[in-house]
């Protein structure tokens, strides 16, 4: 047994010799083929990453547009019930029932709504005598609809990037409770636990008090406002049973010709047509169906503009996607070369292992730790530049800031092996092609 | 007969570099390969070390048929039963004496440093063994080959010009060293140009073009 062992430990030393000779030698082939793997894996992280990154950003910016449609009143109608007034069009308000609201939930597509929240908007006077928008929603509500079922939404599940410092209220509690955006918060000095005095311009009112229970940082005009139980604001401004606009998320599918034919002239559609675009998920059809459910509603898509980024959007990730396949296919290709040109280069050892009775795939073995050495040293330093690389893009071509994407960084190990595998597997065949007899009398 | 090559032929493009060989050798012999440049020597050599395949003909080794065997049995042959000593020693540059008789123990089936360094005691360079190549004559080189050759108990020693790169003295050493493992009953075909050489084997075998042109026992007979 001990002879055994002190046998392997020698084996284990030559071997050692063998396999840092096969390192050491040629260091400057090797810094090349550390080079490309680097490269080829550093295009694949920085695609990967942009590409993921700027994929959940215009995600989020989409989320960030709320819903995707509007339900406001048909001001026009009313507008022109009273000829000549502009009564819309003038700022004064009008409002839809509260209890229409359920309504959204009976109609064709009623399973594409997955979100949705009412608004209040009213202007209250603060503390330091400024005006501050005070808007009345749902938080996160249980709701029966029409068809029985029973939904929770609000504003908690359509603005999902808000960050809340502190506690959301609920809306069941009827307390005077309070979340506030985080620009209000900074002017007032509040913070959650605080109170907050907020007077109405209505006549006979008199002062409000609400507690903060959270500062809201949403990164747009939600950051200037107060928000409050919807119940509580529309007892507080006398608007019972009043919403001033409805804002709803609804899954919906890309426009196509059918679509953009109604939206121009939804008279020009056949029957069939018609048929047709309102059974599909077109964002126009679902607004129509929402007008049709909830009399003096006028329901407006919002997000058309985002819409289309998406779309450039996909194109653009396919090319990085194509980009970094061809990065890393180059990258193969080079290691291949550089890895079976080593092998050549020391076809003398090979083909003298070889005569000695080595097998192909034992003389390749030796090559092994070469070529994970490559693979590790290529990803690490691959990895770590395409991260640079993302930033950089990030930063002067879509003008965001990088958030790394962890993903990439297996991502980078395994181009990194693959590309040392393939590179492995061109020395198997430089291996297998060397013959002995040849190399050893020097042909 | 240890080896029986029946008929062979190796043909590379319209180069017959042998042409319808038929040679025995029996366990114990000493052969010589002998000939001019180019009449084949190296070829034979390589076609009965496995290390390369004849055209035609067959190879029968320790009652094995070579041409029936794919390259990695031929590999199996070459590890099991055949000892290699080449003109240019082929040591590896990087492992020292001991090493590079380990790494052949390694490939064979296990390494045993205290077995390799008796091979190197045997062709007198116990001392020598931590010694990188660059560091030995090239006699003694060779003399590391030997003993490398025969590490793996070899049926068959073959040896391409063994002394063809050495001065008078090493060579000298060298064929001591081939006296000794055919007295001790080793089976040697050693190609050479030497006719020194030639007459210390049994038997002496000359190729010309490809052909078997004589065949002369040791006792002058043809
Ligand atoms: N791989 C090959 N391709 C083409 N021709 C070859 C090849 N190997 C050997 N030959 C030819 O076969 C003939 C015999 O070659 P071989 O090496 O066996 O000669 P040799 O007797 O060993 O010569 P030397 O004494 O110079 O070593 C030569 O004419 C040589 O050019
Ligand atoms: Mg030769």
């Amino acid at each position: 047994m001990l002879r055994g062992s002190l046998a392997n430990e020698g084996v284990l030393l030559v071997f050692l010799r063998m396999v840092r000779r096969s390192i050491v030698k040629g260091w400057h082939k090797k810094v090349l083929a550390v080079m490309t793997v680097t490269i080829g894996t550093a295009l694949a992280v920085a695609m990967l990453n942009v590409s993921l990154d700027i994929g959940d950003k215009v995600d989020r910016e989409l989320k960030d547009y709320g819903a995707n449609i509007l339900v406001i009143p048909n001001v026009e109608a009313i507008a022109s019930e009273i000829e000549g007034v502009g009564l819309g069009a003038r700022g004064i308000p009008s409002y839809l029932p509260d209890g229409e609201v359920p309504k959204l939930k009976t109609i064709f597509w009623s399973n594409n709504i997955v979100a949705f929240a009412p608004f209040l908007d009213v202007q209250a006077s603060a503390p330091s005598g400024g005006q501050v928008p005070v808007i009345g929603t749902w938080f996160r509500k249980t709701l029966v609809v029409p068809t029985g079922e029973t939904v929770t939404t609000g504003v908690r599940d359509i603005k999902s990037w808000w960050q809340v410092d502190g506690a959301w209220p609920d809306d069941e509690s009827g307390d005077a409770l309070a979340i506030v955006g985080q620009a209000v918060a900074r002017q007032l000095s509040l913070k959650p636990g605080d109170s907050l005095n907020l007077a109405f311009p209505i006549e006979g009112s008199h002062n409000h008090t609400v507690k903060v229970s959270g500062i809201v940082s949403a990164g747009g005009e939600e950051d200037k406002q107060v928000f409050v139980p919807l119940p509580w604001l529309q007892e507080a401004v006398e608007l019972q049973g009043q919403i001033s606009r409805l804002e709803v998320s609804a899954l919906t599918i890309p426009k196509n010709e059918l679509a953009r034919k109604a939206e121009n002239d939804p008279e020009s559609l056949t029957p069939e047509e018609f048929e047709v675009w309102y059974c599909s998920a077109y964002v126009d059809a679902i607004a129509y169906q929402i007008e049709e459910a909830i009399p003096g509603a006028r329901a407006r898509p919002i997000r058309q503009i985002a819409e289309s980024e998406g779309i450039i959007l996909g194109r653009v990730q396919l090319l990085m996607a194509l980009l970094a396949l061809a990065a890393v296919v180059s990258s193969a290709l080079g290691i291949s070369n550089l890895m079976g040109a080593a092998a050549l280069e020391r076809s003398k050892e090979v083909g003298l292992l070889k005569a000695l009775g080595a097998y192909d795939s034992s003389v390749t073995w030796l090559f092994l730790a070469e070529a994970v050495l490559i693979g590790l040293i290529g990803g690490a330093m691959g990895f770590a530049l395409g991260l640079g690389l993302a930033m950089f893009v990030s930063e002067n071509v879509f003008r965001t800031t990088l958030e790394v994407k962890i993903v990439t960084a297996p991502a980078a190990f395994a181009i990194a092996v693959g590309v040392t595998v393939l590179g492995l597997l061109s020395v198997a065949r430089v291996i297998a092609r060397l013959e002995p007899a040849r190399i050893l009398v020097g042909r | 007969m240890l080896l029986e090559i029946k008929e062979v032929s190796k043909i590379y493009g319209n180069v017959w570099a042998l042409k319808d060989v038929t040679l025995g050798v029996g366990p114990g012999e000493w052969l010589s390969i002998m000939g001019p440049s180019g009449s084949g020597k190296t070829t034979l050599l390589n076609i009965i070390g496995c290390l390369d395949k004849p055209s035609r003909g067959s190879v029968i080794l320790d009652g094995a048929d070579l041409s029936s065997l794919n390259s990695k049995q031929l590999t199996e042959v070459r590890r099991d039963k055949i000892g290699l000593v080449f003109q240019q020693f082929h040591l590896i540059p990087h492992l020292t004496a001991v090493e590079n008789i380990m790494v052949a123990q390694y490939y064979h089936s296990m390494s045993d440093k205290r077995q390799a360094l008796g091979a190197l005691a045997r062709v007198g360079l116990a001392d020598r063994a931590d010694h990188f190549p660059s560091q030995l004559s090239g006699g003694e080189q060779q003399r590391v080959c030997v003993a490398r050759a025969l590490i793996n108990y070899p049926r068959l020693i073959l040896a391409d010009e063994p002394t063809g790169n050495l001065d008078e003295a090493n060579e000298e050493l060298i064929l001591g060293l081939f006296r000794e493992l055919h007295a001790e009953g080793h089976t040697l075909v050693v190609v050479t140009h030497d006719p020194d050489i030639g007459r210390l084997s049994d038997r002496q075998v000359s190729l010309e073009h490809g052909f078997i042109r004589c065949v002369q026992a040791r006792s002058g007979e043809v």
